[in-house]
């Protein structure tokens, strides 16, 4: 694997985390979106929710407090905040329907310049992984996504149009990767901030669609 | 007496499943999986099953415990209904993936909330709902659509269970069910779909009335059959 320029994935989650507002309902997808939950909220109150059924989980448990009825999305051993609740599934995902959640953050394997993404299946797969992705990427009131600008192959990940089936159609709003933070609007992509020591230049190579530029361009803060 | 709800073994529990039938194993991420009754179920040895899950994985099991990787290796699979038909990470081998690749089974994958929900459409009496997950998708493909206030939604049907197998922290004896934490995950609706409804329990089976009603996550008329098994293992 090439070495990876830019941010960590830590610095990554925390672009994303840095989005959040005071007061919503976040839910953390498998991987590295999980990080999101170690970013310094401040004085904000974030509630984290989890498809298996908790509102209000707190940070990995730590080694010897496992809790082995307690497991975030993962399946990694959480704890739980004061004030936390639990539900079932299908009421967990009524939630999901209903627009309570904020933002879902995602990992993904293809972000298009209009919005798509695709997460559940690689080419050639005949199966596929879907999970709770479909159900948050469809209803939940925003959709982020944290990956690597690239593939191992150094190919874009951020695509005219996904190659492979998508997840939605039409929902991110925000991706985070190593090469910075990126929005996607009706104009397409926009840099919002880049990574230090990263150039537009090498943003654009990465990149599979058009990027627009601002003109004040900023470099993340990390 | 209406007959006990309470079993005396694992064994005991699954022997009247025949060939064919829908079973749904309840579990997320291994926490709340009945790893024992499967483990009973491949003992069985009933064929041409149709299993529902959300994986067909848990991430490790103790002594006796098996999941569905254990069910299609012991050739008593025909199709699994999930959320995931494939590992979450390419690297990882599952049972079920060399079947599924060689086409010795089939599998129907569903996003994880339309899973839940044609569940508990199952237990509530509602033959079908719309959804709009997976609109605009390949899992969209010949399903009927309609549209609501300007948005597009897909048609999913009920999914009923012949036997539901669950996981329950606290049981009494009518079969009145508590769960702990993120145990609690599709064990309720998969109860409430089923036929049938096979309950291994960790605690002690309490007597009627030993859960406060207001504390009871699945109510006994959900619930025919129960076993008191050790977490840790049931070699």
């Amino acid at each position: 694997m090439a070495e990876e320029k830019g941010l960590s994935r830590q610095q990554m989650c925390n672009l994303l985390a840095a989005e959040f507002q005071d007061g919503w309902i976040v839910n953390l997808g498998v991987g590295i979106p999980t990080m999101c939950s170690n970013a310094d909220f401040g004085d904000r109150i974030i509630t984290l929710h989890s498809e298996n059924g908790v509102i209000g989980y707190g940070p990995i448990a730590a080694e010897g407090k496992e809790d082995r009825h307690l497991v975030n999305a993962g399946g990694q051993y959480v704890t739980i905040n004061p004030g936390a609740s639990i539900v079932h599934h299908a009421d967990s995902f009524a939630l999901i329907r209903a627009g309570k959640i904020d933002v879902t953050v995602m990992g993904a394997y293809e972000v298009a310049g209009n919005g798509d993404f695709a997460n559940w299946k690689l080419k050639g797969a005949k199966g596929g992984g879907i999970g709770g992705a479909m159900d948050l990427a469809a209803c939940a009131k925003r959709v982020f996504i944290v990956m690597e600008h690239t593939t191992r192959n150094g190919a874009p990940r951020i695509v005219e149009k996904c190659s492979l089936p998508i997840t939605a159609p039409g929902v991110v709003k925000m991706v985070a990767t190593n090469f910075g933070l990126f929005s996607i609007g009706a104009d397409g992509v926009t840099i919002q901030t880049i990574a230090p020591g990263i150039t537009v230049d090498e943003v654009k190579a990465g990149t599979g669609c058009n990027v627009n530029v601002p003109s004040n361009l900023r470099v993340a803060v990390v | 007496m209406a007959g006990s709800k309470i079993f005396p073994s694992l064994d005991a529990a699954v022997t009247d499943i025949a060939d064919g039938s829908t079973i749904g194993f309840a579990g997320f991420a291994g926490v709340g999986t009945p790893c024992f009754l499967i483990g009973a179920l491949i003992r069985q040895g009933a064929k041409r099953l149709i299993c529902v899950s959300n994986s067909t994985n848990m991430r490790d099991h103790p002594p006796g415990g098996a999941d569905m990787g254990g069910v299609v290796s012991n050739g008593q699979l025909a199709k699994a209904i999930c959320a995931f038909t494939a590992p979450t990470r390419p690297s990882q081998k599952l049972p079920f993936t060399e079947f599924y690749e060689a086409g010795k089974v089939e599998a129907e994958i569903v996003p994880q909330g339309t899973l839940a929900e044609r569940l508990r459409a199952a237990g509530s009496g509602i033959p079908a709902f719309f959804t709009p997950a997976g609109v605009g998708t390949e899992i969209a493909d010949g399903k009927e659509t309609r549209d609501f206030n300007g948005r597009t939604y897909l048609m999913e049907h009920a999914l009923p269970l012949d036997y539901a197998f669950i996981r329950a922290w606290k049981a009494d004896a009518l079969g009145n069910l508590q769960f702990r934490l993120t145990q609690r995950n599709f064990n309720p609706v998969m109860a409430m779909a089923a036929r049938i409804t096979i309950v291994e329990v960790e605690e002690d089976i309490l007597p009627a009335g030993g859960i406060d009603p207001d504390l009871v996550h699945v109510p006994g008329v959900y619930v025919h059959r129960l076993i008191k098994i050790n977490p840790e293992g049931m070699a």
